[in-house]
């Protein structure tokens, strides 16, 4: 039987975290009232004219250097011509022949190997309006709070192949883009949308087969999902003698299958050509290294400074640096206490969990990162048990405290000096004669319950260490 | 002298001196509307209760002794494209027959702000789309000098209420010749200001690149007073350019010495009346009797404007219509079924055929496979015509040439014939292509119907062009002349 592989490109539209929309001074927020936040001209009503957003431009020139493009001096806006009721104009402004960005690329890593993924193109459009299709009569109704958002599209060229490579790149764009904070890149609320472009061809061929354009992605594991579905699917077509359609398909993350939306056998005609309600933009060599001077330190250099100068993991390293706002975290840590492995553990272990499920990123959290590092001194320095350690940080999670405050409220401080510990190991070893006479006959098992007899009377409190020490002398002295 | 066949400078004078006030003026605009529109039809909408409303505000900013402005008190015509807050704005279109605006152009603003007075909506070819205003949905516009002839277009109900006093002064907007002809047709001024001198925000579009508006007055200083009113630059319009506006009145010079004025011979063109060529020569002659400098000069890259502008002008168009679609505003039509059948049934009802022609050819135009063949090629056409006329102002300060091949035709007399319909346009179609600006005046007559004569400046010279024709209209009696409408 013919092996196929998959030919991918991707193509990524990420809205841009500009105050006010593309053309016109409404503000930019998340939902609110249908239609409350437009005017004449994201209404595109006669007569209104556009006038461009110069942060978006900045956004999209920025974005475009870190993804390592061109960016020329010259680029303007084009009409793209179609009919459809949330787009007002019945055109949407876009770029064609002059994007901002051209010819860039990203490396991913899969399997432990690093490929070179090219960036075909980063151009600036405008966002459409939502179609909302109401439960009552045969209306359909428009909100337009939407309309006219900056909204900036990344295309890639053909070069990914596999579902994992997939979900790579989208990860990695995703980093940098939100490290360069030009957007918040949230998949499940739709302020990056992915939209893959995926055909197979006989391994060894050269010539595309057929494409089909998936939508509907909201996460990156329905992106993993999609995709490895949709090769599939295409495969097993072909090798029973079927063919692809061209045609675009809806992700359905419940049932795990993409279905077929509409057919797209004739290449649309969207008439492209330049707007004339606009001048073209001339960047200054200046206005472009200015951008490339705001960039920051990318997450993929950033991962690697992290492996060399706080000794981690590939692996580790990798999670760390995954948004801008957790390895600024990682590094104001471990610059008021240098434990690197001990705060990265925390950080992707419980911290990561709790954030989880409370919905929110790392900046957002009351946990100070001082007060992180400041809980991992405590533990070193035997003032807390590590398993206290959880306890306090459940209360530093939801109060924002310092530890030393919830430790010494809660009187929470470990017990390991002689004079407390041993009338505590008197008690346990006179109440339990039977088990004291088990041990020193050798029952080592025994040694075991007594400690936590004592640990039960000190709540837990005391130093393991300690304990242990004092007990085994204890006994020693009791056999003697 | 009735107070509305005064200029706006006359009438200025006399409200700042309190010789009148803008109510009297503004009532006796009306009395005129109500004496001749019924023959003329130069509105879609008087907005008599607007118009004293703003009169009374003026009134009483005299009263105060508030610093007037140019056109305070005085009322205006706005062409029925430009849009009006809470005013019927209908582009004589079924498709906005009932649109109103929720927001003012931001020239109509600049009027409002100087209480100007805003004496109604007047009449145009659908869309801005023609050269004698019989493509209005409403009703043809009359000419003013002879009522079975055509005004001009498509600021035809703009140039016939001027010529008729039904306004002292209007706005209109010029894509190919919109302002200048229909001015040429009715013997009035009409100014198509430089691309970028005047905001477009608010002006609903024909053809983005070429659409501007500016003034149909009675004389070159009341085009002053207008061009002064409405410029400048307009954070909501990006085209429109941040250049100072100079005092346009400090223009108006009687003098001409030493200016180079030449005469391109390719807008002589085939077909043109050899009356209108007369009177342009002669008017090229007292000029030079002034002192200007003259001379011929040969731009034959001439030839490919009118094809350019018709391939450039619907490619716009077609896609500015397309949001006049049943959708958020104006006309729906009851019989559609679907979202498809509404954006088609919808625009087949609400379009009128020139309109729709329009549309077709641009669609064509720009559709992959063509786009090389017309939008493209029509582009390079326009940046020769543009340096063409670099060429041409090295030599020259002002370029002269009729403002039309013929006079006024009859109504309905080229309805028939779209080619010679549009072969009207050949002589003001350069200017729009090139940005330049141009201003039509009457240099002559031919039974008893104007003759325009045009002057093409440099970009933003705006300036030289006043002067030029203020030169002329003082050594003519030409702009004193009235249609006896109404008054034989």
């Amino acid at each position: 039987m013919t092996e196929y592989e998959p030919v991918i490109g991707i193509e990524v539209h990420a809205e841009l975290l500009t105050n006010s929309k593309m053309f016109c001074s409404c503000p930019v927020e998340f939902g609110g009232e249908p239609n409350t936040r437009t005017c004449p001209v994201c209404l595109g009503l006669p007569g209104s004219l556009p006038v461009p957003n110069r942060r978006a431009i900045e956004f999209v020139i920025r974005a475009s250097l870190a993804l390592n493009c061109e960016v020329k001096e010259y680029s303007d806006f084009y009409r793209k011509n179609y009919f459809y009721p949330d787009l007002p104009k019945n055109y949407q402004i876009s770029q064609y022949d002059n994007p901002i960005g051209r010819n860039g690329w990203i490396d991913i890593t899969v399997d432990g190997t690093v490929k070179r993924i090219g960036i075909r193109r980063v151009h600036i459009e405008e966002d459409a309006g939502k179609l909302i299709h109401a439960s009552v009569g045969n209306e359909s109704l428009v909100d337009y709070n939407r309309g006219g958002l900056a909204l900036m599209e990344i295309v890639t060229e053909a070069d990914i192949r596999s579902a994992e490579e997939a979900r790579e790149y989208l990860v990695n764009l995703r980093a940098i883009l939100t490290y360069i904070g030009v957007t918040n890149g949230k998949m499940e609320e739709g302020t990056l949308r992915c939209e893959p472009n995926i055909s197979v061809r006989p391994k060894g061929t050269e010539k595309f087969g057929t494409k089909t354009e998936l939508k509907n992605l909201n996460s990156f594991r329905a992106v993993y999902r999609g995709v490895e579905y949709e090769v599939k699917r295409q495969v097993e077509a072909l090798q029973s003698g079927g063919r692809i359609i061209q045609e675009t398909r809806r992700w359905d993350d419940d049932r795990g299958i993409t279905i077929a939306m509409r057919t797209k056998e004739m290449e649309q005609e969207y008439r492209y050509f330049p707007d004339p309600d606009l001048v073209p933009m001339n960047f200054s060599a200046g206005l472009i290294e200015e951008q490339r001077s705001l960039l920051p330190e990318l997450p993929q250099a950033r991962k690697e400074r992290f492996m060399k100068e706080f000794d981690l993991s590939a692996a580790d390293a990798e999670m760390l640096t995954s948004t801008r706002a957790m390895a600024d975290y990682y590094e104001e840590a471990v610059g008021a206490y240098p434990d690197y492995k001990g705060i990265s553990n925390w950080i992707m272990g419980d911290f990561t969990r709790m954030l989880n499920s409370a919905g929110i990123e790392i900046d957002a959290s009351k946990v100070k990162p001082v007060d992180l590092a400041g809980l991992l001194k405590m533990i070193a320095d035997n003032v807390i048990s590590g398993k206290m350690a959880k306890t306090v940080f459940e209360e530093m999670f939801n109060t924002g405290a310092s530890p030393k405050e919830i430790v010494k409220s809660r009187g929470m401080v470990q017990v390991s000096s002689e004079t407390e510990l041993y009338p505590i190991i008197d008690q346990v070893i006179s109440e339990n004669p039977r088990i004291v006479q088990d041990f020193l006959g050798g029952k080592e098992k025994s040694f075991g319950f007594l400690v936590g007899q004592i640990m039960k009377y000190t709540q837990g409190r005391g130093n393991p260490q300690a304990v242990n020490q004092l007990l085994r002398k204890r006994l020693s002295e009791t056999k003697g | 002298m009735e107070l509305s066949t005064r200029t706006a400078h006359e009438l200025h004078n006399m409200l700042v001196k309190k010789e009148v006030s803008s109510r009297e003026i503004t009532e006796a605009v009306l009395g005129r509307i109500e004496q001749v529109e019924g023959q003329v039809s130069a509105y879609i909408t008087v907005t008599a209760d607007a118009a004293l409303a703003a009169a009374d505000a003026a009134d009483e900013s005299f009263a105060k002794g508030d610093a007037p402005g140019l056109l305070t008190g005085i009322p205006v015509a706005l062409k029925d494209n430009l849009c009006t807050k809470g005013v019927k704005t209908t582009c004589a279109s079924k498709i906005l027959k009932n649109f109103v605006p929720p927001y003012n152009a931001t020239a109509i603003d600049k009027l409002a702000n100087m209480h100007a007075v805003p004496i109604g909506k007047s009449n145009l070819d659908e869309f801005a789309m023609g050269s004698s205003t019989e493509n209005s949905i409403f009703y043809p516009t009359k000419n003013p000098w002879n009522l079975s002839c055509v005004p001009g277009g498509s600021s035809g109900g703009a140039a016939a209420a001027v010529a008729a006093d039904e306004a002292i002064v209007a706005l209109g907007s010029d894509t190919g010749g919109s302002i200048r002809q229909p001015a040429s047709f009715c013997g009035v001024v009409g100014m198509k200001p430089t691309s970028g001198r005047v905001s477009r925000y608010g002006l609903i579009a024909f053809a983005s690149s070429l659409d501007q508006i500016g003034p149909l007055t009675k004389d070159v200083t009341d085009c002053a007073m207008v061009l002064q009113s409405i410029s400048g630059k307009d954070p909501m319009d990006s085209i429109c350019a941040d250049v100072p506006v100079p005092d346009y009145l400090a223009a108006l010079k009687d003098d001409v010495k030493g200016l180079k004025i030449g005469v391109p011979k390719e807008f002589f063109v085939q077909g043109i009346d050899s009356d209108v060529s007369a009177a342009v020569w002669k008017a090229v002659e007292l000029l030079k009797s002034l002192g200007a400098e003259c001379g011929e000069h040969s731009m034959p890259v001439m030839e490919y404007t009118l094809p350019a502008y018709y391939i450039l002008a619907p490619s716009e168009a077609s896609s500015n219509l397309a949001r006049h679609d049943g959708v958020r505003y104006g006309f729906r039509s009851a019989q559609a079924t679907d979202v498809d059948s509404m954006f088609q049934k919808t625009r087949e009802e609400g379009f009128g055929p020139e309109v729709k022609q329009r549309i077709m050819i641009g669609t064509y135009a720009l559709s992959a496979g063509y786009y090389d063949a017309y939008y493209r090629k029509a582009q390079q056409v326009r940046t020769l015509v543009r340096q063409s006329f670099e060429e041409a102002y090295s030599k020259f300060d002002v370029l002269i040439t009729p403002t039309t091949p013929t006079v006024a035709f009859g109504l309905g007399e080229r309805s028939g014939n779209p080619l010679e319909m549009k072969l009207t346009d050949v002589c003001t179609i350069p200017a729009s292509l090139s940005g330049i600006p141009a201003i039509s005046i009457t240099c002559g007559y031919k039974n008893n119907l104007p003759i325009g004569l045009q002057i093409m400046g440099k970009h933003f010279d705006e300036e030289t062009l006043l002067r030029v024709a203020y030169t002329f209209e003082q050594n003519t009696s030409f702009h004193k002349n009235r249609p006896a409408l109404g008054r034989e």
